[in-house]
């Protein structure tokens, strides 16, 4: 083993980038979060409410909907792209006629910018100008209105959600699946192991890292979403969309109440820890454990 | 194995296809209307295209500066994260660092962030704390390379350590046993060996690095205003220049477009990369 000066040496950039724009700005949130500051209004002062706060979150009504909202949200976007994206990725590993280019093309819903995906699902799914209103309308009599029904709104946000980042899953699983040894699966159809045991017992164990990496990914970007959600609901009808991210947005532009979004902002950033840390120790146990 | 109908495999690709391609083509649609046409009936095929929204881009100056510090911007920043990245998994995999994994671990908190706040604090650090006599990182194409590393970095390395976990040792110690120099092994062997994920890892970096909007907006006035800060100008208070949105988003499109097909190839090439280790 190399001295380990050259592995700090490697890490230091990172370090150093990392502590500059992410933990400095970070503290200075921990900081207001204990203070009453609204910085725009008449009287701009920061005023120090110790853990006022952090009492007033737990009674707050819109905070824990907009928790719970976004629980919702994550589970119904976050399992079907994993679901999908795996089908989609082992699909890909096959050899069939124009593969690269359907690879492309399925893959494109990945450069788009979110602002933009909000923008033009909006304009898809606005009443009276959107194509798929007016073709349910038309076709099944089905009322499509994600300005009045809230299930329709959430349901479009995930749908849209789905459409963007599946892709996302699927090429990190392609990477994943490609970069595996062919040895186990020889030997495993070779001791006559079905489709079914060879994923349980193969495959996943082996593409549990990229697994955890993928989950990861857009587990915590499904929790900070902003810009999509703005585009398309605002938040709304009510406060049916109003994910984690978006209600602070809300906090800290609209009400300018800064303060109080950095508290809200501390404790989404300690959940969001918690959930991801859990979810990422609970992933490599077991594999630990067959190696052992 | 048993064989599938080729014709059935090809009907289920074009089905997933025009699915995942329809909302891209209805943002062409738009851009092809003029305003007054938006609002009436939805029409899934374009008669008369009308290319006023896009003489009218085109013609901007200010949008093709836009568009440069963009591809300045994310190209920056993806080769950045992606060098930085490959660096700190190659030492988190590698040596026997103290804490390593809660490092590894520590990367990621700091893409979880609920970005809204942050704009603040990066604010105030990025005009009054780092800076060099006038020069301010606000508003620079290097301040929002180092910005957008905040979420980049980690993905960064959260996407690649897998991908060199899974290189064999062996290699390494080989070679050092060979007498190569620890500089030698990075570049000549665990690079190459890590190709298909770099490739992945500098795409996607790149992708989000370009279609940032939040911190752009709110880091960058004039200088190193993004493509996709241009969008925004076109809602007003007198309503929103849907088709000129559009328009944009298509042009926004195209460079992400072109990148990507460069790489695709990388990741076909990368295809026969489990043939090596064996």
């Amino acid at each position: 083993m190399q001295s380990n000066k050259l592995g700090w040496i490697l890490l230091a950039p990172t370090l150093v980038i990392l502590f500059f724009f992410g933990v400095l700005p970070f503290l200075y949130v921990v900081f207001v979060s204990f203070h009453q500051w609204n910085p725009f209004a008449a009287s701009p002062e920061m005023i120090f409410n110790g853990a006022e706060n952090f009492r007033r979150i737990v009674f707050d009504e819109a905070f824990l909907n907009s928790l719970s909202v976004t629980v919702a949200f994550v589970v119904f976007a976050v399992l079907s792209e994993l679901i999908i994206g795996y089908l989609l990725a082992q699909a890909f590993m096959k050899e069939f006629p124009g593969k690269s280019i359907f690879r492309t093309i399925h893959t494109l819903p990945l450069i788009m910018a979110p602002i933009i995906v909000g923008s033009v699902w909006k304009l898809m799914t606005t009443p009276s100008i959107g194509i798929i209103p007016h073709y349910l309308d038309e076709w099944f009599g089905i009322t499509m209105n994600i300005g009045t029904s809230a299930p329709a709104a959430f349901m479009t946000i995930v749908i849209m959600d789905i459409w963007h980042w599946t892709p996302l899953v699927t090429l990190t699983l392609i990477a994943a699946l490609v970069s595996l040894p062919r040895d186990p699966f020889e030997q495993a159809q070779i001791d006559g192991a079905n489709k079914a045991q060879t994923f349980w017992h193969i495959t996943l164990p082996m593409i549990t890292p990229a697994l955890v990496a993928t989950v990861f990914i857009r587990l915590m970007d499904a929790l900070r979403t902003v810009d999509e959600v703005w585009m398309l609901t605002g938040g709304g009808p009510g406060s049916s969309t109003r994910f984690l991210g978006v209600h602070i947005f809300k906090e800290v532009f609209p009400k300018t109440n800064y303060g109080y979004g950095s508290t809200i902002s501390v404790i989404v950033l300690y959940l969001t820890i918690v959930a991801c840390w859990l979810l990422y120790v609970s992933m490599l146990a077991p594999r630990k454990n067959r190696k052992g | 194995m048993k064989k599938r109908n080729p014709l059935l495999t090809t009907l289920f690709w074009i089905m997933i296809s025009l699915l995942t391609l329809f909302p891209i083509y209805w943002l062409f649609v738009i851009s092809v209307k003029p305003a007054v046409q938006l609002f009436s009936t939805p029409d899934l095929i374009v008669n008369n295209p009308y290319w006023g929204n896009y003489t009218e881009v085109l013609g901007n100056r200010l949008l093709r500066s836009y568009m440069v510090n963009s591809l300045v911007i994310s190209t920056g920043n993806a080769v950045l994260c992606t060098v930085l990245g490959f660096f700190t998994c190659y030492a988190l995999s590698r040596f026997a660092i103290r804490g390593k994994e809660s490092i590894f671990f520590w990367t990621i908190t700091n893409r979880m962030a609920p970005p809204a706040v942050f704009l603040l604090p990066l604010f105030l650090l990025m005009t009054q704390v780092y800076r060099i006599g006038d020069f301010t990182l606000l508003d620079t194409r290097i301040g929002m390379i180092l910005v957008y590393c905040t979420f980049n970095l980690p993905f960064a390395i959260w996407t690649l350590r897998p991908t060199i976990d899974a290189i064999p040792r062996e290699l390494d110690e080989a070679a050092y046993v060979d007498g190569a120099s620890p500089w030698k092994v990075i570049t000549e062997i665990v690079f190459p060996l890590c190709r298909p994920g770099l490739a992945v890892t500098l795409i996607l970096t790149w992708v989000f690095a370009w279609n940032e909007y939040l911190l752009a907006a709110t880091l960058t006035n004039f200088e190193a205003r993004t493509l996709t800060t241009g969008l925004s100008e076109y809602v007003t208070t007198t309503g929103t220049e849907w088709g000129i949105m559009a328009t944009i988003s298509v042009f926004t499109l195209i460079p992400a477009l072109i990148v990507f097909g460069l790489v695709q190839k990388h990741i076909v090439a990368g295809l026969t990369f489990g043939a090596v280790k064996g």
